[in-house]
């Protein structure tokens, strides 16, 4: 077992490297000047190039590469043109509230998508069965923001229970959790639709085995072939495809960062773009691209401990 | 002769499945619908979708305008006509592009294995590290917002989920005798590819191909929402639902309108996508 989580942990580090490289050149291509961007388009030439030599930009490529890397093994983000703070101290402060909201949606998905997928496999072709596929069908096409602004119609202009921008503070958890409701249940709903659809047909997959059949005719009760046979062989995809959707909501978090003007990760990158702030904009990407390969990383490893078919040698 | 008819009833029984499948039909003939709009959205639109009334801004449902009218007092319903256009086009063009690059990559990578292999499936494995909307952010600031570079940057995003189910479903197939014997009487790569192989997982590619139209959709949306799409005052439903989200309290039609074009569109499709996976799997047929 621990070889191989070290095999695993060690195979994740070329692809990483490769990411960072990926940032570096992603960055470095986009449009526009980052001392321009930072100093404005009337900036004398002088203070532009000074800027330019104090960011590092007049360093031959390859040694702004090495900078880069080496800053980044050190925990340094760098220093943002645009406000003057370290980077690496606006995202610690906004990490918390994106890994919050995701938490909780992906919670939120479990505790209620497998309950209505049990059901919907179970009663299939029933009320309950069409009820509980229109609402995932439902969720799978809806767009995160608009879901989120018929929300605040809802709940913020209708009915002004929640209130509609920012996020609470840490130290508060009652007004933590009231700017969280809605910002969670945007993203929680969207989450439980994908857990609902993946349950109904993991179950149903498993359903027609051979097993769950010899266990009916040996005369098991239906509740223990349920939640024994089936529920436990079905629950291995939907830890592995609730691994992908994970990565998914991550994605949907950022336009619910923006309907709710919610600081998060993704309200931090869309403002660097329009901002042109380059060395914010290439830390979140960095910070992304670890998120969904430690997410990776945990699958594979989880995915070993439910499946006992697989051997860790 | 038997062959033919063979043929002939598996594709008639693929059709029957496909009509009793209330749930693609409906799909189908919903994204019949909304590709009609969007070809014929000249005729259909009543009013110049870029024509502006300052004396009917932010006017409410009327005979005039059906669905009200904007801050600039332009038609709801004649921009959401036209948003149609951009929707698709972004949606159906980057889809069909993403599936030709990515079912070359990964069928490349399946047939020769080896380093090439590595080399692509890895480069795919990078790709996949960033989030849909991620990704297509970071390549949209890189190529700027217009309507080719956003059909580009979704591409970009569409290639990686292409290659990986091509790779996947080509290794399966790799191995069974009519790829084999066409190898054995020296057929050549490309024509084995092309005549053997790719009939045989095409119809995988589909059923993928007509669910993520959705998702490139909802994706054009997303970076239109932010600001990243094809720019005002060119109408597109994203745009249109973030214009609205500043008169909300006023007018929250231009958003719930717009935003129910986008969802009405998706689900169409992933309807359509559901129903021909059923009719492609026979397994699932008739279930």
């Amino acid at each position: 077992m621990f070889t191989y989580v070290v095999r695993r942990i060690l195979q994740s580090i070329p692809i990483l490297f490769v990411v960072l490289t990926l940032v570096f050149v992603v960055v470095r291509v986009l449009p526009g000047d980052p001392a321009v961007a930072a100093l404005g388009d009337y900036a004398s030439k002088e203070a532009v190039e000074a800027l330019r030599e104090k960011m590092g930009l007049n360093a031959p490529l390859w040694l702004q590469y090495i900078r880069f890397l080496g800053s980044l093994a050190r925990g340094d983000l760098g220093i943002s043109a645009i406000t003057g703070y370290p980077v690496a101290q606006q995202v610690v402060k906004v990490l918390p509230h994106t890994l919050e909201l995701t938490f909780c949606a992906i919670v939120f998905g479990y505790l209620l998508g497998i309950p209505l997928g049990i059901s919907s496999a179970v009663k299939r072709n029933t009320f309950v069965d069409y009820f509980n596929r229109v609402f995932s069908l439902l969720g799978l096409s809806v767009p995160a923001f608009y879901l989120g602004i018929l929300l605040i119609l809802l709940f913020c202009i209708q009915f002004p229970l929640f209130p509609v921008v920012g996020a609470g503070d840490f130290s508060r958890p009652v007004e933590n959790l009231r700017h969280l409701f809605l910002p969670g249940l945007t993203l929680g709903l969207l989450m439980t639709a994908y857990v609902t659809r993946m349950t109904r047909s993991s179950i149903l997959d498993t359903i027609r085995e051979d097993f769950v059949r010899t266990a009916y005719a040996k005369g098991v009760a239906e509740r223990v072939v349920l939640y024994k046979h089936v529920l436990r062989n079905a629950m291995i995809p939907i830890v592995t495809l609730g691994g992908l959707y994970a990565v998914v909501l991550i994605g949907s978090s950022v336009m619910v960062e923006i309907v709710f003007s919610r600081p998060g990760l993704g309200k931090l990158m869309v403002g660097a773009i329009k901002q042109r702030d380059y060395t914010t904009l290439q830390s979140v990407m960095v910070i992304y691209a670890v998120i969904v390969v430690m997410i990776n990383l945990a699958i594979d490893l989880i995915y070993g401990l439910i499946d006992p078919r697989i051997k860790y040698d | 002769m038997e062959e033919t008819l063979i043929m002939q009833s598996q594709r008639r029984k693929m059709w029957s499945a496909f009509a009793r499948n209330r749930t693609a039909l409906i799909g189908a003939v919903v994204a019949i619908i909304i590709v009609l709009v969007a070809v014929f959205a000249p005729v259909l639109s009543p009013y110049d979708p870029l024509a502006q009334d300052s004396y009917a801004r932010l006017a409410p449902s009327s005979e005039a305008h059906w669905l009200g009218t904007d801050d600039f007092g332009r038609d709801i319903l004649s921009r959401i006509i036209w948003g149609s256009r951009v929707s698709l086009i972004i949606g159906i063009s980057s889809v069909l592009l993403g599936l030709l690059a990515g079912t070359l990559l990964g069928m490349i990578a399946g047939y020769y294995r080896g380093k090439i292999e590595t080399t692509i499936m890895r480069g795919i494995d990078v790709l996949m590290c960033f989030p849909d909307l991620i990704l297509a952010i970071a390549v949209t600031a890189v190529l700027g917002a217009n309507l080719v570079n956003l059909i580009i940057t979704i591409a970009i995003v569409m290639t990686p989920r292409f290659a990986r189910l091509a790779h996947g479903s080509l290794l399966s197939i790799k191995e069974r005798e009519y790829v084999v014997a066409a190898q054995s009487i020296g057929a050549r790569v490309p024509r084995i590819l092309r005549k053997h192989v790719l009939p045989n997982i095409f119809g995988e590619l589909l059923v993928a191909a007509t669910l993520w139209v959705g998702v490139a959709i909802r994706l054009e949306a997303n970076l239109a929402f932010i600001g990243l799409g094809v720019q005002p005052p060119t109408p597109t439903w994203g745009n249109m639902i973030r214009e609205g989200v500043d008169v909300l309290i006023n007018a929250p039609g231009i958003s719930i309108y717009s935003g129910l074009s986008i969802l009405v569109t998706i689900l169409a499709f992933n309807m359509l996508g559901d129903g021909v996976r059923d009719m492609i799997d026979p397994r699932l047929r008739g279930a």
